[in-house]
């Protein structure tokens, strides 16, 4: 699913330039679901960015689906994004005026799906995460962990072939936690491949492979033996 | 621009953020509703000045006859011209080709009856295109004519605020009124513009009045209209023509300063048309500083916007949208907005203006009005301003990384 070959980025700051990640190699196969760990400063979210094409690589390739990932506009960006991607974020990054099946629906509308086809397929995906009775209800009206909820099926709503979640949990309790990461569990079995990036070791824990960055290189990384959030729930 | 979901998305948009809305609509309606007040009162002060100082025709000249400064050919100096009706007769033989028409007045204040009303009033003796001059309009009847002139009728046309004073609510048309010891008949009302004073005068045919001064011929004064094409220019030259053959026929020394006056009333005129292209610029300095302060306030309003949406823009984006769809939701919903409140504005400014109407006239704002075209541009303007506006931060907007936008908290 994902091949990445020595992979170097670095942020210009000033004078200065930040060398970021040093040199990554990672494959990625299809129904995986792999946590990047590291602490602050160590790359993983910039890894995450440019997996997600919200950035751009200095130096190295990165294929996605067999499909060499260079030269992007921000054009070409969103198109990808849309056709192959979903995205968690821990902020959730929901828009505020929108109800929660307006906002399932808005990667569909991008799409440029019909209106009713879209309307039935976010209702679809609100039910997959339990949240048909709060369709028509706004942000604002919804717990942390429902948001978060509302946010995996909009990710979901567009059938991407890889789901990216940053720090999805980092802003839920432990128990809303669990519930969340036993979600995105359900929907790594079903096949679709998954890429978590958190700094808690319990999470990591419930993915099959962890991925430890450190300083821009990977120096870690393990197969483990899932923990089911299904569990604690 | 006509993709229905599209247009569905902006509407919902506009109806979930209604401060928003209200904001941007608001202040695109108040820049042109002031712009369109204030345009229509400098054109009603406008109206106003023309009112006061350009009633009367514009092509005419007033020629006066005075005492000689200079001796010359035999005659002393301070001798008394007079002009008399061969003066009009010789004036329209010899120059045809500048003159348009020529009246006498005879001014005289006499002592006007009818029953037991009286006053004094000025009466002016004058031939038919006299009426032309001071641009008489008819209210009843008619002028003093050809016919009046030849026959030396006793006809009187008297002013609006004559026949008010006199005649109360009758009708004064075919009655008989005592000017002085004459009976004169009513055979016409006119009123003029040029305010009050012009409605207290009583018009004569002036061979009447000669007569009724034992019978001589004399003029006081002379109107001379010369042919509006000529121009000022042009006019100039008629008047230094005329100043020679005069000056010829009466034996006045060539310069001699005295003993003929002509009043160019296009000298005066182009002062006043100085006065009121002055105004005019006034009015669209203005005009245009409002509409700036509009272009301003919808710009500040923009960036506000725009700034408020960055998060959302950036989700969006994240999503799929590509940077010429977000340029474009912005644009399309800026542009519907400012386009609705614009005319909305616009028919509120308008709409008041019509309603003023007369009711400023004592602050020297008569009619006060904007000419439809000017009010269209003006709120066409104001849509691109605020098209461009918001293209400019949209633009920087969708540009930003996704990644950048979503950490904007």
């Amino acid at each position: 699913m994902i091949q990445i070959k020595d992979l170097h980025k670095s942020y210009k700051m000033g004078s200065s330039s930040l060398h970021v990640l040093k040199g990554i190699n990672l494959t990625v196969e299809e129904g995986e679901l792999v946590a990047i760990m590291g602490s602050s400063g160590s790359g993983k979210s910039t890894l995450l960015n440019i997996i997600g094409m919200l950035d751009l690589l200095d130096d190295g390739s990165y294929e996605l689906d067999n499909v060499l990932i260079k030269d992007l506009d921000e054009t070409k960006a969103a198109k990808y994004r849309n056709k192959f991607l979903g995205f968690i974020f821990q902020s959730f990054n929901l828009i505020n005026y929108k109800t929660a099946v307006e906002n399932v629906s808005l990667p569909l509308y991008y799409q440029g799906m019909k209106r009713a086809e879209r309307q039935e397929k976010a209702l679809k995906y609100l039910t997959s995460v339990g949240l048909l009775d709060w369709a028509t209800h706004l942000p604002s009206e919804l717990s942390g962990g429902q948001k978060q909820r509302v946010a995996i099926a909009r990710a979901m709503a567009s059938e991407p072939k890889l789901l990216l979640a940053d720090e999805p949990t980092g802003a839920l309790d432990t128990q809303t936690s669990n519930e969340v990461m036993d979600l995105i569990q359900k929907i790594n079995q079903e096949g679709k491949t998954i890429l978590v990036v958190t700094h808690e070791e319990d999470i990591a824990q419930m993915c099959k492979r962890i991925i430890r960055l450190k300083d821009g290189v990977i120096v870690e990384d393990t197969k483990v033996n899932q923990v089911l959030a299904t569990q604690y729930v | 621009m006509f993709n229905q979901d599209r247009w569905q998305e902006i509407f919902e948009t506009i109806r979930k953020n209604k401060l928003r809305t209200f904001l941007s609509g608001f202040t695109v309606a108040l820049g042109i509703f002031i712009f369109i007040i204030l345009f229509g009162f400098g054109n009603g002060l406008k109206n106003s000045f023309q009112e006061f100082f350009l009633d009367d025709a514009t092509n005419t000249m007033f020629i006066f006859a005075g005492k000689t400064s200079e001796p010359y050919k035999g005659f002393k100096a301070n001798r008394r011209i007079e002009f008399t009706n061969d003066d009009l007769y010789d004036i329209k033989d010899n120059f045809p080709f500048f003159l348009e028409y020529i009246t006498p007045r005879i001014s005289r204040r006499a002592s006007v009856r009818y029953k037991n009303e009286f006053d004094n009033y000025t009466t002016r003796g004058v031939g038919p295109d006299h009426q032309y001059a001071e641009k008489t309009i008819m209210m009843k009847g008619r002028y003093v004519n050809e016919l009046d002139v030849k026959n030396k009728s006793k006809h009187a046309v008297i002013g609006r605020l004559v026949a008010r004073d006199l005649f109360k609510q009758e009708d004064p048309l075919g009655k008989f009124i005592d000017i002085g010891n004459s009976v004169f008949k009513v055979v016409g009302v006119f009123q003029d513009d040029g305010g009050d004073n012009e409605e207290r005068f009583i018009y004569i045919p002036y061979t009447t009045r000669q007569s009724l001064e034992k019978g001589n011929d004399k003029i006081d004064q002379m109107i001379v209209a010369f042919r509006p094409e000529l121009g000022h220019k042009g006019s100039l030259a008629f008047e230094r023509q005329l100043r020679v053959f005069l000056k010829e026929k009466k034996v006045i020394a060539p310069k001699d300063p005295n003993g003929i006056f002509i009043r160019n009333i296009a000298d005066n005129i182009k002062q006043n048309q100085q006065f009121a292209n002055v105004l005019q610029l006034i009015v669209t300095f203005v005009g245009l500083g409002t509409l700036i302060a509009g272009i301003i306030g919808i710009s500040n309003i923009m960036v506000f916007v725009v700034k408020e949406r960055t998060k959302e823009l950036g989700v969006r984006k994240a999503l799929g949208a590509t940077p010429k769809s977000v340029i474009q939701m912005i644009l399309q919903e800026s542009i519907f907005i400012t386009t609705i409140s614009g005319y909305v504005g616009m028919a509120l400014g308008v709409f008041l203006l019509k309603n003023i109407n007369e009711t400023l006239e004592d602050y020297f704002i008569k009619n006060p009005y904007i000419d439809i075209s000017t009010a269209l541009f003006a709120t066409l303007i104001l849509i691109i301003f605020g098209g461009i506006a918001g293209y400019i931060p949209a633009k920087r907007a969708a540009s930003i990384k996704p990644i950048v936008a979503l950490r904007d908290e």
